[in-house]
């Protein structure tokens, strides 16, 4: 086996066995640390597959800023062990059935019809952040622009949500 | 060289994982965790489409910009989401999904 490929099955094997945690911990901060080690594996593969750039704001942006936020929420709100209530009889017997069903089904039609998508030629050749911005900047202004209001709009609903009423 | 098709196979189960989350976990801080993770497994079939393409290709780089539009759209969901938790915990005192059956209080 090629030194990528076992690396890939490395950070996978992580990636998998964080978000099977994820759904298992009982406390909501575990599972804030668990998805934290599956987005750290993401930016493994991403640098594997070459673009360097998004494994650095993957780092950036989502385990550092929205995890960070995710954890001072659960640190605020003072969160505890998830509560148990009754699941309903059809959710209790058919949910995870369902849900493997689901997660087979992609697995299963990707390895079928996957093997059609062509591989790269040259493994692990680093894609340019050069053009990656010249791109943003010319074909991709309008998105980005837009981008930029819709941060602003998130900027004032948080602000107005999270004031307090009057009272 | 990893085959493009085992990131995809990878990207479909972190998927069906977050799907799980979403349906059995009864906090809401999780659930919101689980969308994360599902934002995370269409990412990753984003980039391998972007790297499974021919070096010159017009279009190479288009996946990988959706990404960062993905994360973006992502940051700001977790903000205002997060305020709406923090205010949904402050007027029913619990984080339970389920103890929030009541359009008005």
């Amino acid at each position: 086996m090629s030194a990528p490929l076992v690396i890939f099955f490395i950070l996978a094997a992580l990636a998998v066995i964080g978000a099977v945690s994820l759904i298992l911990q009982k406390h909501p901060i575990h599972s804030a640390l668990s998805l934290i080690v599956v987005m750290v594996a993401l930016a493994g593969l991403y640098l594997l597959m070459g673009s360097e750039f998004v494994a650095a704001v993957q780092i950036i942006v989502y385990g550092g800023a929205i995890m960070v936020l995710f954890v001072f929420v659960i640190m605020l709100l003072n969160a505890g062990e998830e509560e148990r209530t009754d699941f309903s009889k059809l959710a209790k017997f058919g949910g995870l059935p369902l849900a493997l069903a689901l997660t087979g089904l992609l697995a299963a039609t990707m390895t079928k019809h996957g093997a059609s998508i062509p591989n790269p030629e040259t493994a692990g050749v680093l894609a340019p952040t050069r053009d990656l911005s010249k791109l943003l900047f010319t074909t991709f202004v309008y998105p980005f622009e837009l981008t930029s209001f819709l941060i602003l709009v998130a900027i004032i609903g948080a602000l107005v949500l999270a004031q307090r009423e009057k009272s | 060289m990893v085959p493009t098709q085992y990131y995809l196979i990878l990207s479909a189960i972190l998927f069906g994982l977050g799907v799980v989350a979403f349906v059995f976990r009864r906090n809401i801080i999780t659930i919101f965790m689980s969308i994360e993770l599902m934002l995370n497994a269409v990412n990753l079939s984003f980039v391998a489409f972007s790297q499974s393409m021919p070096a010159n290709h017009p279009h190479k780089l288009d996946g990988q910009l959706f990404v960062l539009f993905v994360i973006v759209v992502a940051a700001a969901e977790a903000a205002v989401g997060l305020g709406i938790i923090i205010l949904t915990a402050r007027n029913r005192q619990s984080l339970n999904v389920e103890r929030v059956d009541l359009l008005k209080l």
